[in-house]
């Protein structure tokens, strides 16, 4: 179990790496001088050299790495471009607030797909089976931001149930901050139950065909402990495993939520200053978001074994 | 006074959603403590029988007729909590495949103690002593740690044991065994079964014994019960049927036992393929801090093939036969040792190596597989053509028609897909390829294991015939030695990467020296004609060998 | 006609209802879908404009014509991108093993390493928010599933017996990958390209909505939705039919897909 433990963990650590330099050489790649960017056109060529020297563009790239990276390490992002605010408690700031939508969104999801998607298993072919696969399906293929426009004009505008714009977070203003977080997080949840739960019943359905499933029922054992103990457990693999992606997913993908809401997230964050072409922060926000992904799809990858303990062993 | 009828199947019928029927007017009956075997082969039906019986037939099968009576009660009519009560203290079953048969995320002593917990619940207290005790019973040592294990820490005859302790555990009037050896090595099959024999016997439980395999069956069973594309042919006392089988197809069955040729001369000329100290080592590797030493398959094995004769190479699991198959076909290279063809030393390339990569082909185990789904039968046998050298593309079509025509395959079977064929007939197809360019050398691995008794016996009969015809070399390896009988000139019996004993097929089988040898011959039983044209079966190295079946006591 | 042959129907019918589309708008739209009118703007749908008219007077439902084009046009040259090089890469990395696999394998999981719309906001950064930008960027990002997948079968059939006999046969690596590996891949790539389509509309749509897509004034699904938020409260119409025609075809492909994967992957068919 240790060895499985260490593998795991010494395997996360190269991805880290890789993901570092890659994000370093996708920013060094975009087109434009940032110190440029930063002055504005006027500037003179003086300065914009006084300004690269300080930045530290003039050092070789293996130099800047190791630079940044040590500065990475100490929890250093560096500064934004745009408004001369140190990056990493910006980033910190909005995945709070991502965070607060996303978290939710994923465990409601989960905890009303998994039962419903292994009930649709059980019940292959018949009614109830069809309409559930019928409505995850008919779910996936709603975008989320048309999901989210269409909720914020039925509930916000029309029925004026919800705020429109803006919001408060936990730590404000609990109260309120339900308020601004009930349509968003809505939005996110029915299009996350159809994927978790389609997902659910196909893995549900390859388990339950095993002789194991019928080796339990031989046994004289009720229907409900054969699917909870018996296929639960060895079938919720996949689907953990696919949790641990979406989570990665929304962490960027959440921006256009964040968009139609208005919400001051860390997509959103993203994307602006691409938009700005704020370096520091684009290059800051790749780093923590997949930096983030690699540590929960790890985390994701040690738990495995409690569902299936054939991945410890080796 | 409860009558001796434990299970009543009357005129059963089941049949699966599109009108095909897959049982058809069963009927047959299984009285206390007695054993009864059901034989079939593929599509007979047999393993639906059994698990109509305690309803878990798929969803997908109905019962269209008839009636299943467990102690006189029919089981259809059981409402769901009456069905599980059966299930387990009543009635109990053991699975084929011991890898897929124990759910891999619950501990060994979590699973064995559900039947308990559902159908004893007042007793939890002694609970874990009669799992413990049950587990030695079965042959495990040291169950304290086994009950904490998981089960893919355990081999495939210990998880069958487990299964068997986990059926016995709350003492069933009734055991369904489907296939509960099959999956096994030849001598563990032997232990697993005689301590089934021996369990059930001790605690008064019936057995319905469900197997392709009639030696086995026949063996252990009192009654019989031979079905055949959903029907039963033929029921009688054991010793009844094998002596005087009453169906057609029951002497089928019964000709496939293997039946040994007169023996041919031993071949004289220098030998056609020779391996001397052939070793092979998986997975060395060189890490930074250590060295990790391989995985030895096989250690230094010394082998001769003359030139038409047919060398038969016997093992289990794990003894390095395949690998040895893989390493003369070129498909794994050696890590020491050296090959000699034509008595020229073979390299890894040159002209030698050519001239042998062509004239040595092979015979591949599982017919499903070792076809391309997407190619025709004719383009699978002409694609071996490709490199013949000095043969026109008129040549090579009449090559393969006359090879197709030889392996039974002639007509319009040459525009069939794989998919459209039987296994037999696949394995004929690749029998066809195999030898489309009449190599000096044939390769069969385990070419005929995937295959049903009856069809195995035919297609063993075709290579027999080729061999004769085109007088090829034929390195025949098998796990079952019985096949390997009716087949070889010499026999060679490898055990965990080495040869264990080699000699003429008659020495082997009737003056075996080595124990383990002897072990191998022990499993398999031998045909004895009688005088009034049935079979009677007798048991190698056994104490009553010479004895009819009814002398052997199992009650 | 039992339930997953009427998924398949309605999936190809509303596949080709848009392909169709997407055709005919090459040629034909009712309007000019650049017209400027501002007579008509924020007109509700009527007679006239089927789907009313936006906040310049534009037709709505030629607009969305339109968009059908260049949204299937990005999706087709994307899919194309992304399963070609994937093939390529995971057939060769599976085959070959050795060190060509190990190095393919680390460059492709760097780029797992991503979540698949983090990596093309990032490489929209470097290439530029237009119609090439976006291809190349979408396809790089999910040309790693591709490749996982296609390595991965490829893995298994190599140890098939059909493949094994090949090389008995005396037949060279290359030969037996194109004849008999290749051939064999095609269902699972087959049934992986229709998902991906779905994924690229929606990748898609979502970039131009967050305005890193095609840029107004020309039309894409997207870049409608992002303008009708401003009139929301109006002129619902401006978001229901962008996002009722995204919807669609993606209802379609994800129907299709399943019948496809139905039909072709063979351990499903057990279950039949």
């Amino acid at each position: 179990m240790l060895r499985f433990v260490a593998s795991r963990i010494g395997m996360a650590l190269p991805t880290l790496l890789i993901v570092a330099l890659a994000v370093f050489i996708l920013v060094r790649l975009i087109p434009g001088d940032p110190a440029a960017l930063m002055l504005g056109d006027s500037a003179d060529a003086a300065s914009l050299a006084a300004l690269r020297e300080q930045l530290g563009l003039n050092a070789s790239w293996p130099a800047q790495f190791a630079i940044w990276a040590g500065h990475v390490l100490q929890g250093d992002l560096g500064q934004s471009i745009a408004n001369r605010q140190p990056v990493m408690p910006l980033i910190l700031d909005r995945f709070a607030v991502s965070a607060q939508i996303v978290l939710p969104a994923v465990v409601l999801a989960t905890l009303v797909a998994v039962p419903a998607g292994m009930f649709a298993a059980w019940r292959q072919g018949r009614m109830a089976d069809l309409a559930l696969v019928a409505g995850a399906t008919l779910l996936l293929s709603l975008p989320a931001f048309w999901m989210g426009l269409l909720l914020l004009l039925l509930f916000a505008l029309k029925l004026g149930w919800f705020p429109v714009v803006g919001f408060v977070t936990f730590s404000e203003n609990p109260g309120r901050a339900l308020l601004y977080l009930v349509l968003p997080v809505a939005t996110l949840l029915l299009h996350e139950i159809g994927v978790i739960l389609r997902m659910t019943r196909a893995s549900t359905l390859e388990v339950l065909h095993l002789d194991y499933i019928t080796h339990a029922r031989a046994k004289g054992l009720p229907e409900s402990k054969v699917m909870w103990r018996h296929a639960f457990k060895n079938s919720f693999g996949p689907t953990w495993t696919l949790l641990g992606l979406i989570l990665g997913n929304l962490l960027a993908g959440i921006a256009v939520i964040e968009t139609v809401f208005t919400i001051p997230g860390l997509g959103r964050l993203l994307v602006d200053a691409i938009f700005a072409r704020d370096y520091p922060v684009i290059q800051g926000c790749l780093l923590f978001i997949a930096t983030v992904y690699v540590l929960v799809n790890l985390v994701v990858d040690l738990l495995y074994p409690i569902f299936d303990p054939r991945v410890a062993a080796k | 006074m409860t009558s001796p009828v434990l299970l009543d199947i009357d005129a059963l019928t089941l049949a699966a959603g599109h009108g095909h029927t897959v049982v058809s007017q069963a009927s047959m009956q299984v009285s206390r403590g007695e054993i009864v075997g059901v034989v079939g082969e593929s599509g007979s039906g047999k393993t639906m029988l059994g698990r109509a019986i305690m309803r878990l037939t798929p969803q997908a099968i109905d019962r269209t007729g008839g009636d299943i009576k467990v102690e006189g009660t029919s089981v259809f009519a059981l409402r769901p909590a009456q069905l599980r009560a059966l299930r387990g203290p009543k009635v109990a079953m053991v699975f084929q495949e011991p890898m897929t048969s124990l759910t891999p995320s619950l501990t060994v002593g979590q699973q064995l103690a559900e039947g308990l917990e559902q159908h004893v619940p007042g007793e939890r207290a002694t609970h874990r002593d009669r799992i413990e005790a049950m587990l030695r019973r079965v042959g495990l040592a040291d169950v304290s740690r086994v009950l904490d294990a998981y089960p893919h820490e355990f081999s495939g005859g210990m998880r069958q044991r487990i299964m068997i302790a986990s059926a016995m555990l709350l003492r069933p009037a009734l055991l369904i065994a489907d296939e509960p050896t099959t999956a096994l090595d030849a001598v563990i099959q032997r232990e697993v079964m005689e301590m089934l024999v021996e369990l059930t016997q001790e605690n008064g439980t019936a057995v319905l014994l469900i197997s392709h395999d009639l030696p086995m069956v026949a063996r252990y069973a009192q009654r019989m019960v031979v079905m055949r594309r959903g029907e039963i042919v033929e029921t009688g006392p054991t010793s009844q049927v094998l002596a005087a089988p009453a169906h057609e197809y029951t002497r089928q069955l019964l000709a496939t036992l293997p039946q040994r040729r007169p023996p041919r001369p031993l071949a004289t000329q220098a030998p056609l393929l020779s391996a001397r100290g052939l070793t092979v080592e998986y997975g060395a590797r060189q890490g930074w801090f250590s060295k990790q030493a391989g995985n030895r398959v096989l250690h230094g094995i010394d082998l001769d093939i003359h030139p038409g004769e047919v060398v038969a190479v016997v093992g289990e699991s794990g003894s390095g036969k395949t690998t040895l198959g893989s390493v003369l076909t070129g498909l794994v290279a050696p890590t020491g040792g050296a090959l000699r063809y034509k008595g020229q030393p073979l390299a890894a390339r040159g002209a030698v190596f050519n001239d042998y990569r062509y004239n040595c082909q092979m015979v591949f185990q599982d017919p499903y597989s070792s076809l391309d789904p997407r190619m025709t039968v004719s383009a699978l046998v002409a694609e071996a053509l490709r490199l013949a050298p000095g043969l026109t593309p008129a040549q090579k079509d009449d090559r393969v028609a006359d090879t197709l025509q030889d392996v039974g395959l002639g007509g319009d079977f040459g525009l069939r897909y794989p998919h459209e064929l039987s296994g037999g007939q696949r394995q004929r197809v690749a029998i066809a390829r195999a030898l489309v360019r009449r190599p000096a050398l044939l390769i069969a691995d385990e070419a005929v294991s995937a295959l049903d008794v009856t069809v195995r016996a035919q297609v063993l009969d075709l290579l027999a015939d080729l061999q004769q015809r085109y007088g090829f070399s034929c390195l025949f390896i098998s796990h079952d030695l019985g096949v390997v009988e009716q087949i070889a000139d010499r026999v060679i019996v490898m055990q965990a990467g080495r040869i264990v004993e080699e000699g003429v097929r008659d020495a082997i089988f009737d003056r075996p020296r080595e124990p383990y040898t002897r072990q191998l011959l022990g499993a398999i039983p031998m045909l004895e004609a009688t005088a009034a044209g049935g079979v009677r079966l007798k048991w190698r190295n056994d104490a009553q060998a010479s004895q009819p079946l009814a002398a052997v006591s199992l009650t | 006609m039992n339930r997953r042959s009427l998924a398949a129907v309605v999936g190809g019918t509303l596949v080709a209802a848009v392909v169709i589309t997407a055709l005919v708008a090459l040629f034909w739209t009712p309007y000019d879908p650049l017209k400027l009118n501002f007579k008509a703007r924020l007109a509700a749908p009527s007679l006239t404009h089927l789907m009313g008219t936006d906040e310049l007077g534009r037709d709505v439902f030629s607009r969305l014509m339109r968009g059908t084009t260049a949204s299937l046009r990005v999706s087709l040259m994307t899919v194309l991108l992304a399963t070609g090089a994937g093939v390529l890469i995971g057939a060769v990395s599976g085959y070959l093993r050795g060190w060509p696999d190990r190095v393919l394998m680390a460059l492709n999981d760097a780029l797992l390493a991503f979540p698949g719309l983090l990596l093309a906001l990032g490489l929209l950064a470097v290439f530029g928010a237009s119609e090439t930008g976006i291809i190349l960027a979408l396809a790089l990002a999910y040309m790693s599933s591709v490749v996982r997948v296609v390595r991965g079968t490829v893995l298994s059939l190599r140890e098939r017996e059909f493949v094994r006999a090949s090389r008995v046969m005396g037949n060279s690596e290359l030969y037996t990958l194109m004849r008999h590996l290749l051939p064999n891949c095609l269902a699972p790539v087959i049934v992986m390209a229709t998902s991906m389509c779905g994924w690229i509309i929606l990748a898609e749509s979502s970039l131009s909505f967050l305005g890193l897509g095609v840029a107004p004034p020309a039309p894409t699904w997207g870049n409608m939705l992002a303008g009708s938020r401003t009139y929301i409260g109006q002129a619902a119409w401006l978001a229901i039919f962008p996002g009722l025609a995204i919807s669609l075809s993606l209802l379609g492909i994800n129907l299709l897909g399943d019948a496809l994967r139905d039909r072709l992957d063979p351990r499903m068919r057990r279950r039949v």
